[in-house]
């Protein structure tokens, strides 16, 4: 039999307070493994507080082609954005 | 459109894209998995992040040599320590290579095969306790040497796994450094220890940041992409230039009776490289070629049961799951 | 309680770290998968790591001058008090997680026990090393079932893994004339008391895995008096190799 192991996506938390960030890969058999090696594999300096997996298969990405659909009309919705309000300078804490 | 004009305008396209493709590059923006990218720019970069991953992994078993037989507990813990760090080093290697579509099973198989290469220093032999400071600071020092500038390489899985890399990296040369050091001031017999292993070491560290920029087919597309910042000649005159100070600080002897300070260049002059003992090592005639390569195939045979096993007990638990719901 | 039989004492735990430790230092860059061969390697960081603080307090205890290294590399065979089971050889994957398992249920064991030492620096060593080896636990259980409920195959290797190793399993329990004194002076653990809950969480997983619990009722003693097997010899001559061939030199 020639049954590889699946890939698995990583994310860590560093710490308390700061998000699950994407630390990379690593290959598993079932979701207990991916997390044991993922504790084994990315967490050896104790870089993380915990620890997700998500089997790679599972994860679902927009398609960089489409990025201009996607994300170009976001580019000139300057409004969204505090600077384009001009206060006078006397308006504190705001 | 007749077929022809099909195939042109087919043609027309890649080119553009090629051509915004090599302009996204020149701007210093990263290309990630599922952009567009030329099949050349694929097909190099696997070649390329395998072969450093496969590096990687060889590269365990020269050091792995000398674990049970470390001198003292603490060289013990560090010298695991660090070998383990390459198994890491090799996997964020072997996964960033797997964003370009290719399995860690194909890429063994190349190994196994022998298609794929590695880097041709993991085919010396580790003969005394010496050579794992030799590998440490040489070995280590001119893989540095090579990896600090692909933290900026252009594909950005293999930019991010190099700064995982390059971080944990660190202490290793410091750890090849030390063993070394402490040879060197050591026992007469230990110093002679520590200067065999430079003598051994020295010349194939050299060879290790590849052949002459003359002879070196891949430089200036790989420079393109950001695959290399700078020339292998000018990767080894920085090595030599930042490493001969350091034996002298601790009183060992380059084995280079040509290697002289050039006050003109601000450099140092070497000796001629016997490129032809590379060549016979790289081909596989170096003294481990076999040992290495078939440490590596009995591990991924003998282990094939073992992965199999979790394979089907992961599908027991789940077909059990399913049935459950049910 | 004299400091000798203290040394004695922390010996017969210690070594037992040292041992598997090397052991598992073996296998580095061998494993059967890149992910696997990484664990195993953080285990022995772990077992090594432990037995360094044990050795560098008994060095302390000594009062001689002598270091963990002297300890560790320079003392004859019979000197070694590491049961039987942890210098078994890594006959194959089966053998290194039968051995592991049959180890870390009784360490974890041993060392909540160890926990409660009138010995602070003994009780401090235990209260770090139960982290560790609580971890070390759930990775070799869960190993075993994989491989007990896996493949025909790999269910006859780990089989036969639990089936040679088993007879190992009853030294654990054995006490030793320093263990007693230990135990009586509150340093130590009797590990005699340690027995039924051993048996109990080996069998309940063994039984996950659908393995059969073997019933010989013939085990294996003698590395606790420091009678060891013939592999001891050979792990021994790697271990010592350098310490032994160049004499008094700092590394």
């Amino acid at each position: 039999m020639k049954n590889n192991w699946p890939l698995w996506e990583v994310f860590v938390r560093s710490k308390n307070g700061l998000e699950h960030r994407h630390f990379g890969s690593l290959h598993a058999a079932d979701a207990e493994m991916a997390l044991e090696n993922a504790r084994d594999v990315y967490t050896r300096r104790n870089e993380g507080v915990s620890i997700w997996v998500v089997a790679s298969k599972n994860i679902t990405a927009s398609n960089p082609e489409n990025n201009g659909e996607l994300f170009e009309p976001a580019q000139d919705k300057v409004y969204r954005h505090p600077t384009f309000y001009s206060l006078p300078d006397e308006v504190k804490h705001m | 459109m007749s077929e022809k004009e099909i195939k042109n305008s087919e043609a027309e396209a890649t080119r553009s894209l090629e051509e915004i493709f090599e302009q996204r590059i020149a701007r210093d923006e990263k290309i990630e998995p599922k952009d567009w990218m030329p099949e050349k720019y694929r097909k190099t970069h696997i070649r390329q992040i395998s072969q450093h991953a496969h590096s990687e992994i060889v590269g365990m078993l020269p050091e792995g040599n000398w674990i049970t037989r470390a001198p003292s507990l603490r060289r013990k813990v560090a010298l695991l320590a660090k070998v383990q760090d390459e198994a890491g080093h090799g996997l964020y290697l072997y996964s960033a290579c797997e964003t370009l579509g290719i399995s860690r099973n194909e890429l063994y198989e190349q190994l196994h095969s022998g298609k794929a290469k590695y880097s041709s220093i993991f085919n010396y032999p580790t003969i005394t306790w010496a050579d794992m400071g030799a590998i440490g600071w040489l070995v280590d020092g001119a893989a540095i040497i090579n990896q600090v500038p692909l933290c900026s390489t252009s594909y950005g899985p293999y930019a991010r796994a190099m700064v995982r890399v390059c971080k944990e990296e660190s202490f290793h040369q410091r750890q090849g450094f030390e063993i070394m050091m402490k040879l060197a001031k050591g026992s007469p017999e230990q110093k002679e220890m520590a200067q065999d292993a430079l003598n051994r070491w020295w010349w194939p560290s050299l060879m290790m940041l590849g052949p002459t920029d003359a002879e070196s087919v891949h430089t200036e597309q790989s420079m393109k992409w950001k695959l290399k910042r700078k020339t292998n000649d000018e990767l080894r005159q920085q090595f030599i230039d930042q490493t001969v100070p350091q034996a002298d600080l601790i009183g060992l002897t380059i084995p280079d009776p040509d290697l002289k300070w050039n006050e003109e260049t601000g450099h140092y002059d070497f000796g001629e490289i016997d490129w032809e003992e590379f060549w016979q090592v790289v081909k596989g005639h170096g003294p481990c070629n076999k040992e290495r390569l078939s440490a590596r195939v009995n591990a991924w045979e003998e282990g094939e049961w073992v992965r199999d096993a979790a394979m089907a007990y992961a599908k027991k638990q789940e077909d059990k799951k399913l049935k459950k719901a049910i | 309680m004299k400091n000798e039989n203290i040394i004695q004492y922390i010996y017969g735990i210690a070594d037992n770290a040292l041992i598997l430790g090397q052991r598992l230092s073996e296998l580095c860059g061998h494993g059967p998968s890149l992910e696997t061969d990484i664990a195993l390697t953080n285990m022995a960081l772990d077992l090594l790591g432990q037995t360094r603080s044990y050795y560098q307090y008994a060095a302390q205890l000594s009062e001689d001058g002598k270091t963990e290294d002297d300890i560790a590399f320079l003392r004859i065979e019979r000197q070694y008090k590491n049961v039987l089971l942890v210098e078994q050889p890594n006959r194959h994957f089966g053998y290194v997680i039968t051995r592991q398992f049959f180890y870390d249920v009784f360490h974890l064991l041993l060392l909540q026990e160890l926990q409660n030492s009138k010995d602070e620096t003994l009780s401090a060593i235990a209260k770090k090393a139960i982290k560790e080896v609580s971890y070390h636990q759930r990775f070799s259980s869960d190993w075993v079932k994989r491989l007990g409920d896996g493949t025909e195959e790999s269910h006859q290797k780990v089989q036969d893994a639990v089936d040679g190793l088993w007879g190992f399993t009853d030294e654990l329990f054995h006490m030793t004339e320093d263990d007693t004194l230990a135990f009586e002076s509150g340093i130590g653990v009797d590990v005699t008391k340690l027995k039924e809950t051993y048996y109990k969480r080996v069998s309940e997983v063994l039984e996950e895995a659908t393995l059969t619990i073997p019933e010989t009722k013939w085990f294996q003693k003698g590395g606790k008096q420091g009678i060891h097997s013939e592999h001891m010899g050979y792990l021994l001559s790697d271990l010592q190799y350098m310490q032994r061939t160049y004499p008094n030199m700092k590394w």
